[in-house]
């Protein structure tokens, strides 16, 4: 017995003895169930049980192994950039006890594997990571049993290592041969410990990326680079935007070069061929036949105040008693606002669908291949069994873009044409035009404090849209609503705390008296909105911790201390204090046009803790915005693979500061006015931070937390917060750039 | 018949003169480093080499070349042995969802062809016609960096070292 695999023993009695229970149910996991961000998959079935392992209980849902010891894992959720194919594969293998290289990941494909709903709201982890971990660590202690009821021993004398199991005598046994005589069509236990942590090789490391090398060297690593034999390539003709319709000559489509068909269903109308160039050359020609207004569009507001007039549904959803004792000294009041904001991917739109004898699949970028297959099948009126949606990777998309649309648009024009692959890729125009905007949203805040510098009251309401309309049936897809008669799409609705829709984190973390949140859900949608990255989270924490600051001015208070004043929860703490400590916050000195900011939050106040300082200069002269540090710590509770979190954290950051900073989608009140990147400046690499460091606070042994989202907030009230010290005045309207400040 | 010299090798393809470069390496040459992005040339996902000067492929049509070299990121190595910059991309873990990222290696190859010892301001200009989406800046900066350092020189006045 050596001490490099004392670790990996399967000891019966830590699993009788119960002494390393690894996961406590979070309550806020399960809150998750059924609402939220489309469709949660399907209902509990074992609640006793970690993470998705509660939907799909069985083993070999999670984990099958081959004869030759090569390991499938099967996940629900999807790769979306974040590194979560990684950190799944490192969960896997190191409960299993085998190589990285022997694990094949298959993400969310509704043939194969469990319907975990959409991946959103950093939640991957949280569900189908942990259930990954848990069914591992219970096929490997199978597969020791197995082992040892050949031998005639105790498992609890034998080990597992690299694959094998092992009696420490010279006998062996691999997995691919254990599994051939085990079947992993059991339920999992809840009493099966996961590896302590000193034992673990691969979570808690910063493994590289499985999924880099092709990225990075020109194989086929997206939707759009499938090549397909016999393969004809395919675009649609739609508007300028969303709230138009295009005039189509369909006579003078078919007569254009390279067009072999035109695919015309209802309002539906699509042109074929074998050449992508002279499709494009068909649709810019086909646009300028002119367009007309939607008959079916509302008008648009123009701006966030606009918001506050529109028919709205209110919900009281936080409320502190009065206390009685509290003198107010000093109340403040102010609004806070963002404009509707692009996803914005640099790759448009793209699905490849092919209809062979009665059976329709199609590849997406879906964030939800479930509910995509559900509004496909409706549109195209087929059994949901005979459609297949496999998920394939694309470019960043940061919640709901045009990838659902694009995928009902190829489902249609493969259906038009039996036994050939289709693949249809938006035009960057339509991209721009046509993508679900992130929601324009306004926050009014009003408080006190006390003499003593204590905040006494506590206002929080916000107005906004909802924050999903991912698609579950036919008329959610923009080709549902282009057919004859045209499908209604879902009636919006509000996603309930303690996620939250517009609302999220609108709830304030810190513990304040006279506190009450109202969230005004407004129902109307004249522009088409969905899920941005953070959803409500960016102008909520944007507004909450700019308040604080202008309170804690008011109070004549250091803005970090006067947070931590206000909180109780010890994590909230930390990261505060590790960042100012990376920031040296303490000793940090102005000058002129240039000051220091902070932003925390803890993402949906159940997720990842984030703390973002900014050091930030302004030119006058030119209105452009320095930012010379960025600074952030974040506990997202057991870390797996810290720099996948790190990457998660400084792209969210420098995500962030582009959005909050200069981003504005346009609108000219009957239709959108930005087609490409000209009028849609995002940041470039002159304007991105001078440096970035993020440090990691590993809490092993916790639930994971998800990071993905955690940094939108912070950064947001950061950088306003860093202006305000840097200038002494207090921008409130995103972008912050617009009022006289400019990327260069 | 229009012939081109990709990565070193000859091809011949049958295509109307005026199609963008791009197309042909996609969807005739089966290279797929190079990405649709706007057809616009704003955002540098479809940059490749043109000897050694970076491209919008997605505006140069294929009549143009006149023989030119086109160099895209399969001419720099494979995932099994990846190049210099490549390297230098995956040792800073340089990419979230990766699809600029070709187009950063092909206009970090550039800037390093035309020198190894940029300034900080030098190379975030050169990098700045490609955008990315995911905020991944910092890192493929850093990438950068190193690259120039594996080439024998260096970013002056970097604003973050080399680690």
């Amino acid at each position: 017995m050596t001490g490099g695999i004392i670790d990996a023993r399967c000891s019966r009695r830590d699993v009788l003895g119960g002494l390393l229970v690894a996961f406590a149910l979070s309550p806020a996991a399960m809150a998750q169930t059924g609402g939220g961000e489309g469709s949660g998959g399907p209902p509990t079935v074992a609640p006793g049980l970690p993470g998705a392992l509660a939907k799909f209980p069985d083993l070999d849902a999670w984990i099958r192994i081959a004869g030759d010891g090569r390991v499938t894992v099967f996940t629900g959720k999807v790769e979306l950039g974040t590194g979560v194919k990684t950190a799944m594969a490192q969960l896997a293998a190191d409960e299993l006890d085998v190589g990285l290289d022997v694990v094949t990941l298959i993400t969310a494909d509704t043939m194969l594997t469990p319907n975990e709903g959409v991946t959103a709201g950093s939640q991957t982890l949280e569900q189908s990571g942990t259930a990954i971990a848990n069914a591992a660590a219970n096929v490997r202690l199978l597969l020791a049993d197995a082992a040892a009821a050949r031998w005639g021993v105790a498992a609890t004398d034998l080990f597992t290592r690299d694959g094998t199991v092992l009696d420490g005598r010279g006998r062996r046994a691999s997995y691919g041969d254990l599994a051939a005589a085990t079947s992993l069509a059991v339920r999992a236990r809840d009493d099966v410990p996961r590896k302590s942590h000193g034992a673990r090789r691969l979570i808690g490391r910063s493994v590289p990326r499985v999924d880099l090398p092709a990225k990075l060297t020109g194989l086929q690593a997206y939707v759009h680079d499938m090549q397909l034999a016999g393969m004809m390539h395919a675009r649609v003709l739609r508007g300028p935007s969303s709230g138009t319709r295009l005039a189509v000559d369909l006579q003078a489509l078919a007569a254009e070069a390279g067009v072999k068909r035109v695919v015309r269903v209802g309002r539906f109308v699509a042109i074929v061929g074998k050449r992508e160039w002279p499709l494009e050359q068909a649709v810019l020609k086909a646009n300028r036949g002119g367009w007309s207004r939607d008959p079916a569009g509302a008008s648009v507001p123009i701006g966030p105040d606009d918001l506050l007039a529109m028919r709205r549904e209110s919900h009281g959803i936080a409320h502190e008693r009065a206390d009685p004792a509290a003198r107010p000294v000093k109340q403040l009041s102010a609004r806070y606002d963002r404009p509707y904001l692009m996803h914005g991917a640099i790759g448009p739109s793209c699905a490849v669908a092919v209809f062979r004898d009665g059976q329709l699949t199609v590849w997406s970028h879906s964030q939800g291949v479930e509910p995509l297959r559900l509004a496909i099948a409706e549109l195209l009126g087929m059994a949901p069994d005979h459609v297949r949606c496999v998920h394939r990777e694309g470019a960043g998309c940061y919640g709901h873009n045009g990838a659902d649309d694009v995928a009902g648009d190829a489902a249609l024009i493969a259906r038009a044409m039996p036994g050939v692959p289709v693949r249809v890729q938006w035009t960057r125009e339509q991209e721009h035009g046509w993508e679900p905007l992130g929601p324009m949203m306004i926050a009014q805040l009003d408080g006190a404090v006390d003499s003593a510098g204590r905040i006494v009251s506590w206002r929080h309401q916000v107005w906004s849209n909802t924050h999903s309309t991912r698609p579950t049936a036919a008329g959610d897809l923009l080709a549902g609503l282009e057919m004859v008669p045209a499908f209604k799409p879902t009636p919006p609705k509000p996603i309930p705390q303690p996620n939250g829709g517009g609302d999220r984190n609108a709830i304030p973390l810190y513990r304040l008296p006279n506190q009450q949140v109202i969230s005004h859900f407004l129902p109307d949608m004249p522009v088409r909105v969905s899920a941005l990255r953070g959803l409500g989270a960016h102008l909520n924490i944007f507004a909450l911790e700019s308040f604080i600051d202008e309170l804690a001015q008011a109070a004549g208070r250091d803005p970090v201390a006067f947070r931590i004043a206000h909180l109780e929860d010890p994590r909230a703490v930390a990261v505060i204090r590790r960042a100012a400590e990376r920031f040296d916050w303490d000793r940090y000195r102005t000058t002129p046009n240039r000051g220091r900011g902070i932003g925390f939050a803890r993402y949906k106040n159940h997720g990842a803790y984030c703390a973002v300082m900014l050091d930030v200069e302004r030119i006058p002269d030119e209105g452009r915005i320095i930012v010379h540090r960025a600074v952030a710590a974040v506990d997202s509770g057991e870390a797996v693979n810290p720099d996948g979190i790190r990457n998660q954290v400084e792209g969210g950051i420098v995500q962030s500061l582009s959005w909050s900073a200069y981003e504005a989608a346009g609108h000219d009140g009957s239709r959108r006015t930005d087609h490409d990147w000209s009028t849609y400046p995002i940041l470039r690499f002159h304007d991105v931070p001078r440096s970035v460091v993020v440090d990691v606070i590993d809490r092993p042994g916790t639930p994971f937390l998800g990071t993905g989202e955690c940094a939108q907030g912070p950064a947001a009230a950061a950088l306003a917060n860093a202006l305000a010290h840097a200038t002494g005045r207090r921008l409130r309207s995103m972008p912050l750039a617009r009022d006289g400040l400019r990327p260069s | 018949m229009i012939e081109l010299n990709v990565n070193g090798a000859k091809a011949n393809v049958a295509v109307d003169p005026a199609t963008p470069l791009l197309y042909v390496l996609r969807d005739d040459l089966g290279l797929h480093a190079a990405k649709f992005g706007c057809g616009l040339g704003q955002c540098g996902a479809c940059t490749v080499l043109l000897d050694d000067t970076p491209v919008f492929s997605c505006l140069v049509p294929v009549g143009a070349l006149g023989g030119r070299a086109v160099t895209t990121v399969e001419g720099l190595g494979s995932a099994t042995d990846p190049g210099d910059v490549q390297q230098a991309f995956l040792h800073e873990q340089a990419a979230q969802c990766g699809y600029c990222i070709p187009g950063m290696i092909a206009r970090a190859e550039a800037l390093l062809r035309k020198t190894t010892t940029p300034t900080e301001a030098a190379m975030r200009a050169a990098m700045a016609p490609s955008l990315c989406r995911c905020g991944t800046h910092m890192r493929i900066l850093r990438a950068v960096r190193r690259a120039a350092s594996m080439r024998g020189g260096g970013v002056i006045d970097a604003a973050e070292p080399v680690t």
